[in-house]
Formats: C-alpha cells, structure tokens, sequence
C-alpha cells in the first residue's frame, strides 16, 4: 500500500457507502421533493377497494440523492471522458448545442395529440428531418417512427412482408442473412414471421456468392446486408448481390449500422437497397445514455413507400401547413405516439449544423482513422482479413490464445487500465477472439497514437507478464464481475433484509 | 458563412495531420484511395443539402421553429391520453445530463459501467415497489411497445395463439399490438366485459385506469384469467399507483405502463420509458435488458446485464426479442423522480391528480349541455359530452390560450377526454370551466 493511501478499512467503508441502495438509505421523515397544498376542496374518496396500503418506495433528501447519483456517474466511462472505440457503436462527439436545442420548452413542453396547428414547428422539423435523410441516404422517403435500429429492422421486415402479400407472393417466407450480421438482424426477421437462412462471408470478407446462388430459391422474401459489413469491410459483390436478389424478386435491406462509413461517399438508395435503416444515435450523434434511447429512421424506395409505419409528415404548400398521415399500404404504428422526437431534433441539429461541407467529411475522417490503426496495429495484432478497412477494423487475438492462453477479454480488460474503453470484443462471431476498433472522424491523430501505443504496450505486456492482462482491470470500481453466478442466481432487485 | 475553407468543428485532424496518416497507411496515395472498394459510377454523389451553420445561427433558427409551437405551460393544457405534464424537480434534468450517464453506451464492460447498471438496478427496484410485482426489466420503448412485448410473451409461454383486449384500452396502442402480432398470426379479440372468452386465449390485456379514465374491476378479469388458463396483462399508470392498488395484489402476471410520467417531459411523444414487471418464474422469457447483482473477484458486489442468452446478440433468431438500444437514460430519469417523490411526495401527486380531476369534472358536469360520463370511479382523466363537437371547441378554447381535451367522439358521441394534474391550478380549471360555459352560451 502507498503511505498516501486511507487505511484500507476506511477505503471499503467509503465504498459501501457510495454502492448503498436507496432503500437502504431510506429514513423515515426525510423529504426529496415537496408538494404544494391542495388548492381546491377536499373531494370524495375512492372506495378503499381501489386503494392501496402501503407505498414501499424510499425516503431520501434531495442533497443526498444529487450525491448519490453523482458518485455513481463517476463509475461509468463515456465518450466525453476519453476514447471509446466500441466497434460498429460509432461511438462520437456528442454536440452539446444539440442537447440545448432538444431542451428548449417549445420542444421538449408540447403534447403529441395537440392540434396540428398548434405543432406546425414540430412538423416542421420531422418533415425536413425525413427529407435530409432520403437525401443523404438515395431513397424516396423516410419514416422516423421506429424507437430503435431494431425497431427499424423490424418495420422493414413488416414493409417486406407486406409488399410481397400485396402481390400475391405469400409463398415468399425466407430472408437471407449474411453470418457477419448483427444479432437483431435475424431476431427482427423471426419478428416478422420469416424464416432466416445464414450466408457465409469468403474468404475477403464479403458475401459468399456461391453459397448466395444456392439459397436463392422462389421463395426468397429479402436479404439483409450491413454495408459495410461488421468487418469493417465494403462487401464489394454488393452489384451482383443486388442483382440476384432481384432478378428472384426479393426486397435488398440495409443494415445502416455502420452508415458513418458512407457519408457523402456513396448513397445506398444508388446502390440498388430497397430498405434501408439508420440508427440515429450512431451516424447522428443522438447520445447513447447508458442503452438508450436511440431512433432508427428507415428510408425506402418508391414502390415501398406505402407501406411505411405510420405517422408520416406531409406539407402543403399551397396552404403552407404540415400534417400527420399514414400511407395507404402502411404497416401501421411502431410505437404510442410519433417516434422518439427529442432524438429526431438532435439528428436534424446534427444535420443542419454540419451542412453540405461538414457531412461530406464525416466518412473521409472516420475511414482514415480507422485504415491510420489499422496500419499501426497489425505487425502486433492478427489482422484476419488484410483488406483496406472502412470506418473500423477487425483484429484478432488469436495468435495470443494460442500462445500463452490471453484472450480478447485479457486485452480488453487491460485496456481500462489505460483509460480506453475496450473495442467490441467476440464480434462479428465468424472471427476468432475478435476485437473490432472503431475510432470515428472525432477523434485527434494525438489520440489515435496514444491508442496505438497503448495496444503496442499491452501486446507485449501479453508475453512478458500475461497474469498483469488476466487480473485487469485494476483500477475500477469492481475487478471483473461474476456474469455465472448473475445468471444462475438471480437479484434484480432490492429486497428487505430480514 | 464562409463554406470554401469548411472545417468541421466536430473533426480535430487538421489537412497536415491527414497527409502524415495517410503516408502510413499501406497501399494507399490518396484519400480516394481508401474508397477504392466503392463503385466508381456511384462514388462522391451530388448531396443536395443547405449549407453548415454556426451554433448561433442554429439556435436562432430553431428557436424560431420551437415557437412556431403553442406549449403547454405558456398555454393551459388538459391533454392526457397517454402523456402527461407532470413537476418534474429540477435534480432529475441535472442528473441525466451528466455526460457520465447520457454519453456512455449500453453496459457491456461492467467495471466501467457500474453507474448506469446500479441505477438500473434501482429503477428495476423501484418498478417491482411500485407494482408489487416479483421481478421487472430496465425498461421498453414505450408503454405501447410494452404492451405489445406482453403479448408476445404472453403466447410464448402459453403457446396460445390469440389475445383479447379489453376494448378500453387505449386505441394507439391497440394499433401498435396489430403492427406486432399480425406477422405471428396471432388473432386479437377485442372484448367488451368478461362474458366470452376463447380457451385458446394466451392473454387478457386491460388499463388501469382505462383510456377514457375510468376504473376498471380488475379482480373480474384476474378471476376470468385464472379460470381460462390465460395471463392476466395490466397496463398501468404509473402516477396512479401512488394512490391505486397496484396490479401485483390482484395476481396479475405481466405488468407494462408508460412510464413517461415519471419525470420525464412530454416532447412531443419520446423518448419514453416502458414498464415491464412479471413473475420471477416468467423470467427467462421477459424480453429487454436486466441487471443483476453479483459479485467480482474480490468478493465485492457489483452488478451485471444479466440473462442475456435470452437476447438477440446471442440467440439471433431465437431470441425473446430484438430489442438492443433500448431508454437507458430515460429510465434514469424516472429512477432520479421516484427517488425524489418518494413515498410520500408520490402519494401527494397523485391525491392532487385526483382532487383536482374530481372538482373539475363536478363542476363541468353542472353546465347546462355538459355531462360527464362517468360513476365517479376515476383517477385524473374522463369523458364529458359536450353539446358541439370537440374539435369546435378545441379550436374556441385555443383562442383564449388553453389546449382543450382529446377528441373522443370516434367513441362517444361528440366526447372530449380531459386530463388534469398538479400543473393545472384552481384558477386555470375555473377558466377552463369559464370558457366552456359561454361556448355552450354560443
């Protein structure tokens, strides 16, 4: 122990202190918020029926939960903290105007059932938000309805669904799914009631067409394509993908996931999609929070416009007033309401803000920070596929497993200590001991060096003292935590200690 | 401004920088170079966009685009429906914007993520309080979204391939339920009482209070249930359980709710927050993030997403749901607000709902050409039926500065549902009831 260090007991008390559990803080009589007064005459009371005996619920006083809340902040890790290169997360800056801008009463106060001539601002901002996206993205039209990129998963399934029903092809029950996808990608299709087919990538990483060629079948409802894949990778047979699957008739889907690659480069609307989503809290910087809340935006191509989700917003110029509609076909309603609103302003912040100029350098600086890594990692790190990269590379940590038993976890854990979130570890699942970086065009030259010295350092850490990488991290709140045990026995919640 | 020149303030890396990182990257001479793997037809479209704007040239305008709106606060508002204007403390916005919570991801690395995986922990806590139910996850989209959740798990668990909903349940999220079983083809019935009921019913949904504010006899439904073998799925508000009896005491097996009332503000519809609470034997088919207590290596607790072979990025097609980003920072929110009402600041809430909806109604249902439909079993909300149609006087009230109720007569013959919390004062329920009186004059 450092002499600097408090005794030991004085270090657990102060953490046991800061992890007590509001219940466990509860005393009687100790006030968070005070209510005012009734100002209006006692009325009568519900049958006690109806009513309830006793409301368990915590009896804390505002400073102490200000302190607790904010002790707490202080274990997390963010992006405004350090570097987070959570692959295909595109975890960037988070532009604080927009945050501001999401706040003001006039959008933050306002009722969703309010008249549409008292939120003609709020349609506004959705009808020029769906028309920036069809724009940037080379579709038709767009619906900000969905809550989630999986919820737009899951309305584009519906969408395929539907269309094909429409013309006749119920016979059509099978979507293709490359094996590099994101998970939601065949859980929003099982969703929708297809059957999911896994295609292998080849051996340069994009789609296997010979394996393609065999599965397309008449009953071919779609194929869903993150482009660029989860390799980081541009699926270069993307033309005769696009091909096949049409010539059978089947609906292209776009995974919009790592869309950041693609900014101002190339429009996947003109690269033959009929669908595709775009998680607004990746590409456009609606704050991640913890797991939410995020939107997904799915833009599509004129013979699927239709059947978008519901509400979409129209303009009339002639009366100069926006309106709320559901397309004829539509798939119906995703959610209560009208989508995540407060996410839609600050993507159309994000939008306006950077214009024309600022989209166009999204992808250059995202690309060369990724292909910068790449290049400075891969005399130390297996690279799988040696390819130029896209927004994000994937490593692997296999040649460590095999030599001395560290794995992806080790390296990442390691990483902590470093002051670097970990990158995305075990996926995409077809690569050995994956570790997949994704830096973002946010991020300095100075930042990425560190980043690579860092992983340089804990490469050869690996070898020379492999205990130092499988005790990390050392620093944190927790040392690593039993995920068995969690799973095995299960406490969600607070319970009276006896 | 000036667009020749543009440099994002958002990307650090100056020109110079670029050309050095370049020189190190292998196989590559040019910027376009690492875009060799596009299509050459299709590469650098034409982007048909406005110009960037400064940050003061961006809240001047959008500034101008949010008054564009009529809010509530500046108008009176008696909207409910499914989102309500609540207090919210001013602790509640300051603890969400820390940036240590709203600019972190989805918890998967633990050691670096324990703030937002106890406060889940909490908020999961707090929600079983709330509902007396055994076990509840970190959250849903939204109440609708919840609901139609409810229903999937519901059918999963007793293979059962219809539903009935009661048939006051809210409309909007009727919708959403037909967008979510439609592809499963699972049938939904909607049901008027509790006559008829198929055997091969997997669940019975209802709201507490219903859409037009009223109270429902759930112990009829839970019976019905139990008789018929199917789940018994309550929607909830929320606010309400600070006076109602919640859904665990009548056995209820699923409970969802809008939790946007929990301190969250109206914004126009979301981000809100599902609830979602269920038995602990359910828990392996309970859809959406969950955190649990465990321990680390050193013996200390600490916490963990938990039971996630249950979720997409393992199970893939076979998963309860594909939910992946779901409202962690919403539910935070909400946590922040049940910590600060507490048990008795809820309570209080709530009693002023009901007071004030109560002397309202009392007092509308007394103007000639007015009647309140309702057997005084409500909480915050009911249907009044009003002489002229509700959009009529919607558009009169807006005039004197108050955003009427929602239009109901789809349901009920020119009825109006009003909504009325602790944000509406005597004065302004007195100017309310003033304005319909002399539109009932006209």
């Amino acid at each position: 122990m450092n002499s600097h260090q408090i005794p030991n007991e004085h270090h657990i008390k102060q953490q046991s202190l800061i992890r007590k559990l509001l219940m466990d803080r509860s005393q009687p009589g100790r006030i968070g918020a005070h209510i005012p007064q009734s100002d209006v005459p006692k009325q009568q009371q519900l049958p006690n029926k109806y009513l309830r005996k006793e409301l368990p619920l915590p009896e804390v006083s505002e400073s102490e939960i200000v302190r607790y809340f904010s002790q707490l902040s202080q274990f997390n890790f963010s992006i405004d903290h350090n570097f987070y290169p959570l692959g295909s997360c595109t975890m960037k800056y988070n532009p604080k105007i927009n945050d501001e801008i999401a706040s003001l009463p006039g959008l933050s106060e306002i009722h969703p059932l309010q008249p549409e001539e008292s939120i003609q601002g709020a349609l506004k901002i959705i009808f020029e938000l769906q028309n920036l996206l069809a724009e940037i993205t080379g579709f038709d039209s767009t619906s900000l309805a969905p809550m989630a990129g999986a919820e737009a998963e899951l309305a584009g399934m519906l969408i395929t669904r539907s269309f094909h029903k429409n013309n006749g092809d119920t016979h059509k029950t099978k979507i293709l799914i490359t094996d590099s996808a994101h998970g939601t990608n065949p859980a929003s299709a099982v969703m929708a009631g297809f059957d999911v087919i896994s295609i292998p990538s080849d051996k340069n990483g994009n789609t296997d067409i010979e394996a393609l060629k065999a599965a397309i079948n008449d009953d071919l409802a779609g194929l869903m394509l993150t482009q660029p894949s989860t390799l980081g990778l541009f699926d270069t047979n993307i033309i005769e993908i696009c091909k096949r699957v049409k010539d059978a008739g089947g609906i292209l889907y776009g995974d919009g996931a790592n869309l950041n690659a693609l900014l101002g480069r190339i429009k996947p609307g003109e690269l033959g999609f009929d669908i595709l989503h775009s998680n607004l809290h990746k590409t456009f910087t609606q704050p991640h929070g913890g797991g939410g809340p995020g939107a997904g935006a799915i833009m599509v191509s004129k013979k699927l416009t239709p059947y978008l989700p519901s509400p979409i917003v129209q303009y009339s110029k002639d009366e100069d007033f926006y309106s709320i509609y559901t397309p004829k076909k539509s798939i119906g309603r995703m959610g209560g309401f009208h989508g995540n609103f407060g996410a839609l302003v600050r993507a159309y912040s994000y939008i306006k803000t950077l214009g024309k100029e600022g989209i166009d350098q999204i992808s250059k600086n995202a690309v060369i920070n990724a292909n910068y890594i790449k290049s400075n990692l891969e005399e130390y790190f297996e690279l799988p596929i040696k390819r130029i990269c896209m927004h994000e590379v994937v490593f692997s940590a296999s040649n460590f497993k095999k030599h001395n038993g560290i794995k992806a976890l080790d390296i990442s854990k390691r990483l902590i200590d470093y002051g670097i979130h970990p990158p995305t570890m075990y996926f995409p699942l077809i690569i050995d001991e994956a570790l997949m970086i994704e830096p973002t065009e946010t991020e300095s030259k100075e930042t990425l060096d560190y980043f690579i010295s860092s992983m340089i350092k804990i490469a050869s850490e690996a070898k020379q003292d492999p205990e130092l990488l499988r005790n990390a991290p050392h620093n944190t709140p927790n040392s690593r935590l039993d995920e068995a045990l969690a799973a095995r026995k299960p406490n969600l919640r607070w319970q009276k200690k006896d | 401004m000036d667009t020749k020149n543009y440099i994002s303030r958002y990307t650090p890396n100056t020109s110079q920088q670029k050309n050095e990182m370049l020189k190190d990257i292998k196989g590559v001479n040019s910027l376009n170079d690492l875009f060799a793997d596009l299509p050459s037809n299709l590469v650098n479209p034409q982007l048909n966009l406005p110009g960037p704007l400064s940050e003061l040239e961006l809240k001047n305008e959008l500034t101008y685009i949010s008054k564009l709106n009529h809010t509530p606060g500046e108008f009176s508002s008696f909207l409910g429906a499914g989102s309500y204007r609540h207090f919210i403390p001013s602790i509640v916005r300051q603890i969400t914007s820390r940036s240590e919570f709203m600019t972190s991801y989805t918890p998967y690395q633990p050691e670096i993520s324990q703030g937002t995986l106890q406060a889940h922990y909490e908020f999961q806590s707090m929600i079983c309080q709330l509902t007396n139910m055994e076990i509840a996850n970190s959250g849903m989209y939204d109440g609708a979204t919840s609901m139609a959740e409810a229903a999937l798990m519901a059918v999963r668990i007793t293979k059962k391939k219809r539903i009935a909903v009661l048939n006051t349940v809210s409309p909007f999220y009727i919708e959403v339920l037909k967008t979510f079983l439609e592809a499963p083809e699972i049938e939904i019935d909607i049901i008027h009482n509790s006559n008829s009921l198929s055997p091969d019913t997997a669940c019975i949904i209802l709201q507490q209070p219903s859409f037009l504010g009223n109270l429902e006899d759930i112990e009829q439904f839970s019976n019905l249930a139990k008789k018929n073998a199917s789940l018994l799925v309550v929607s909830v508000d929320p606010i309400s359980l600070g006076m109602i009896k919640p859904p665990g005491d009548y056995e209820a097996d699923i409970v969802v709710g809008e939790g946007q009332a929990l301190g969250i503000a109206p914004t126009f519809g979301g981000p809100y927050v599902g609830i979602f609470a269920t038995k602990e034997k359910f828990i392996r088919q309970m859809p959406g993030r969950i955190v649990g207590q465990t321990v680390d290596t050193n013996g200390n607790p600490g916490y963990v997403l938990t039971m996630q072979t249950r979720e997409q990025h393992i199970r893939r097609d076979k998963a309860t749901s594909n939910i992946c980003t779901s409202v962690g920072l919403i539910a935070l929110g909400a946590t922040v607000y049940l910590a600060a009402l507490g048990k008795s600041g809820l309570a209080q809430i709530s009693n002023l709902c009901y007071e004030k909806a109560h002397y309202a109604a009392n007092l509308i249902d007394s103007i000639p050409g007015y009647q309140v439909i309702d057997n005084g079993l409500f909480f915050r909300e009911f249907v009044v039926k009003c002489p002229i149609s509700p959009k009529k006087i919607n558009t009169l009230l807006i005039e004197n500065k108050i955003i009427g109720g929602l239009d109901v007569s789809d349901q009920i013959e020119n009825g109006m549902l009003l909504c009325f919390t602790e944000m509406n004062s005597k004065k302004e329920i007195d100017h309310l009831v003033d304005n319909l009186k002399n539109i009932q004059a006209k």
